[in-house]
């Protein structure tokens, strides 16, 4: 019998929701068959079967959420060795188990092995076999051992095998989410005001509560600027009449800012940055410039990310950013789409949003906040003209990025906006 | 700075404190006309007369006694037992009178009293004059028990027995008398219940004292040299107290410590250090504290068996690499001894 328990699926994830099971009691099991259906903080993630048998038991139904590490369901592997809850082998220690020498670094942290169970070897109370040190560092810095791959005596996790973990810069290893429990508010339907009781989905509460972190942990402030577009409009208007005649897509205004944003963080690479915690000596100074790109899709709101933005072209930047916005209304989007951001552009302009101010989306440093592009009258010498205009608001953590730093960045942006053919020439 | 033996510098460091204070004087069998078994005492009674350098009979309960008393009523006597073993006979006097004396009758008398003993094995004396049974003693509350392992610590810490009013279980090391090293001029004490960092490294925290702190020290320079470790060595100087925090503070750095000790593993000094490393750095052990000591038999006449009970520089390299590999490091195996 194994105990298949609710997997960490990602960094910041505490608890999961069944969405669907894929087998039922009795069903006949296969490696790598899709037993379950897993809806996390980020996406909704198929979970693996890591073993054959049999469907024995079914633990949490579908549509509850349970903690990582709760058991969701029972599998026959047709070995009697019951695995119940209390584990009856906590105490017994390890049989010894060869090791074959391995660097020192053995940790996988693909998220294919993340749903591969802690080896049967590693025994302890949770399962796992670690060092006292490793068990304090694990807790310290939020990290889960239950895919590292022990490379001490009888298969124990030493300090060694956490290299790959603790110095990992993108990974926010170091964030530690403080889980808030849901506070049950009583009876709220108010006849007087005719509310009525409208379901949270999981992924509005996940938005609400790290909205409510970034906004009451980090000290934002914000720098507004703006752009005159005229040029970049004329440029656009003119690239897409080509790419009419060619059969190409056409270019957003967005896909522009997209590609001058990330042009701007590559001049400036401390906006492109992380502050770690109040407890490092270090903040994080990220080499890669990859945009996540603010989506209110149908399933709420979602930021799909565009790896190394800085280094693609305007075409190919639109579409990918049309394809991710495409797939974040449809089937949903994966969480490898949606990790490793550096930097996010939230982008109302199609609303006709004319400036607005957005809460910073952490580990980031900052967030664009961009309105729309109109008319506008602008004084050019002594004649007052209609002009493109776009007005963009950064919010920056403020405890890594100074209102200089800021200003610097927007006059980067706006200089490249303004002379949009930069956009496009750059390397 | 003078550079002498570990013999020398208690010596001369026994001569400085009886020029210092007319109070201190010696007792023991054979330190005065016979100058000593180990010579410590040599020229003294010449210089200082028999009233303060007083040679006893073969009476180790008795002359112990008498020290305590003395001591009680304001001297500061300086008893040499001639071997640890013999101070057995004395085990009522030291623990159930000098160790109890100021606590029991309410702090009326005080006991300035050391005892001046070597332990060690070795030197094919057998299993009842080869032993390290320093632990009966760090074991009570209301003693002392230093142990210095360089002839400036061995200075220093009789500086500080001498002048300190509790009774003081002073242990020395037949295989440290011949030692040499640099011996500091001025007589300044060490404080008792400091340990010292003899080496600092990050690799791994190596304890010992007495002899096995020398060993220690000897045996982490030599993989210094050899392999690159980077080995902390901590020498205990004080049994009791003992200083579990320079302990604690180094295990936090190196996550791994090996001790060594003299005596027997059972119930040793090995497994009060284990113990306090358990309490006070639990979440920062990478690996099991492993122990080295002393087989478990009465120490053997014959010279072979002797020194296979004994342990050696080999037995510490290897609890260092089984504990090194345990916490990752990949090391060549050290075949030759470092003797």
């Amino acid at each position: 019998m194994i105990e298949i328990k609710m997997p960490r699926l990602s960094d910041t994830m505490e608890e999961g929701a069944i969405a669907s099971w894929h087998k039922h009691p009795g069903d006949r099991i296969e490696i790598g068959d899709v037993l379950v259906e897993i809806e996390t903080d980020k996406a909704t993630m198929d979970y693996e079967a890591y073993e054959a048998g049999t469907l024995s038991q079914i633990l949490v139904d579908e549509g509850a959420t349970v903690t990582i590490g709760t058991p969701i369901a029972v599998l026959d592997n047709g070995k009697d060795t019951p695995a119940p809850a209390a584990p009856a082998t906590a105490v017994a220690p390890a049989p010894p188990v060869v090791v074959a020498p391995a660097p020192a670094a053995t940790v996988a942290l693909t998220h294919a092995t993340t749903s591969r169970a802690p080896l049967p070897h590693h025994s302890g109370s949770d399962g796992l076999f670690a060092s006292p040190l490793v068990r304090r560092l694990a807790r310290d810095h939020d990290l889960d051992l239950s895919h590292v791959r022990g490379s001490g005596p009888g298969g124990r996790i030493i300090r060694a095998d956490l290299d790959g973990l603790l110095s990992e810069p993108a990974a926010p290893v170091v964030t530690r989410h403080v889980a808030r429990p849901v506070v049950a508010t009583g009876p709220i339907v108010d006849e007087k005001k005719a509310s009525q009781e409208v379901p949270v989905t999981k992924t509005r509460r996940i938005i609400a509560r790290r909205l409510s972190d970034s906004a009451q942990s980090i000290p934002h402030f914000y720098v507004t600027a703006v752009a005159d577009a005229e040029t970049l409009m004329a440029m656009r208007a003119d690239l897409n009449t080509l790419a009419d005649a060619q059969g190409d897509p056409k270019i957003s205004v967005n896909d522009l800012i997209i590609r001058a944003v990330a042009l701007a963080l590559r001049e400036h690479p401390d906006v492109n940055a992380s502050y770690v915690g109040d407890e490092s000596a270090v903040m994080l100074v990220h080499n890669r410039v990859n945009i996540g790109v603010a989506v209110a899709s149908q399933h709420g709101l979602v930021v799909p990310v565009i790896m190394d933005a800085d280094a693609k072209t305007v075409a190919e930047l639109g579409v990918e950013a049309k394809a991710l916005a495409n797939q974040a209304n449809g089937k949903g989007l994966s969480l490898e789409q949606m990790s490793g951001g550096t930097f996010t552009i939230s982008n109302l302009g199609m609303f006709g949003v004319e400036e607005f101010t957005a809460i910073i989306n952490p580990p980031e440093g900052a967030i664009l906040a961009v309105g729309t592009t109109s008319r506008e009258p602008v004084v050019v010498g002594d004649d007052v003209v209609a002009h493109y205009r776009v007005r963009f608001t950064l919010s920056a953590d403020h405890r890594i990025i100074d209102g200089a730093l800021a200003a610097q960045f927007l006059r980067t942006l706006t200089a490249l906006i303004e002379h949009p053919w930069r956009i496009v020439a750059a390397q | 700075m003078t550079m002498k033996t570990y013999r020398q510098a208690l010596h001369d460091t026994l001569r400085a404190e009886m020029l210092r204070d007319e109070n201190v004087f010696l007792m023991g069998e054979e330190i005065g006309v016979f100058e000593g078994s180990y010579k410590i005492t040599a020229g003294l009674l010449a210089e200082f007369g028999d009233q303060r350098v007083k040679d006893t009979p073969i009476a180790e309960e008795g002359f112990t006694g008498a020290a305590i008393g003395a001591a009680m009523l304001g001297l500061r006597p300086v008893v040499e037992i001639m071997t640890i073993n013999f101070s057995l006979l004395a085990l009522d006097q030291i623990v159930n009178h000098a160790a109890k004396i100021y606590g029991m009758f309410g702090g009326q008398a005080k006991v300035p009293l050391v005892i001046r003993t070597p332990g060690g094995g070795g030197q094919q004396l057998g299993a009842t004059h080869s032993q390290n049974i320093e632990l009966y003693y760090a074991f009570v509350p209301g003693m002392k028990v230093v142990a210095p392992s360089t002839p400036a610590d061995a200075k220093a810490l009789l500086l500080a027995a001498i002048r300190d009013d509790d009774p003081v279980l002073f242990l020395e090391n037949l295989a440290l008398y011949n030692t040499k090293g640099d011996v500091p001029d001025d007589d300044t004490p060490a404080e008792i219940g400091r340990a010292k960092v003899s080496r600092e490294g990050h690799d791994l925290t190596l304890i010992g004292y007495s002899r096995m702190a020398y060993i220690a020290k000897n045996v982490a320079d030599a993989l210094a040299e050899s392999e690159g470790l980077d080995i902390e060595v901590i020498d205990l100087m004080s049994l009791r107290p003992l200083d579990r925090d320079t302990l604690i503070a180094s295990v936090k750095k190196t996550h791994a410590a090996v001790v060594l000790e003299d005596d027997w593993l059972t119930y040793g000094i090995g497994a009060e250090i284990a113990a306090s490393i358990s309490d006070g750095a639990f979440d920062y052990l990478d690996a099991p504290v492993r122990r080295v000591a002393m087989a478990e038999v009465p120490m053997p006449y014959s010279k072979v068996l002797e020194s296979a009970a004994m342990p050696t520089n080999d037995d510490v390299i290897t609890a260092i690499f089984q504990t090194l590999e345990a916490v990752g490091r990949r090391l060549k195996k050290v075949g030759q001894s470092h003797d």
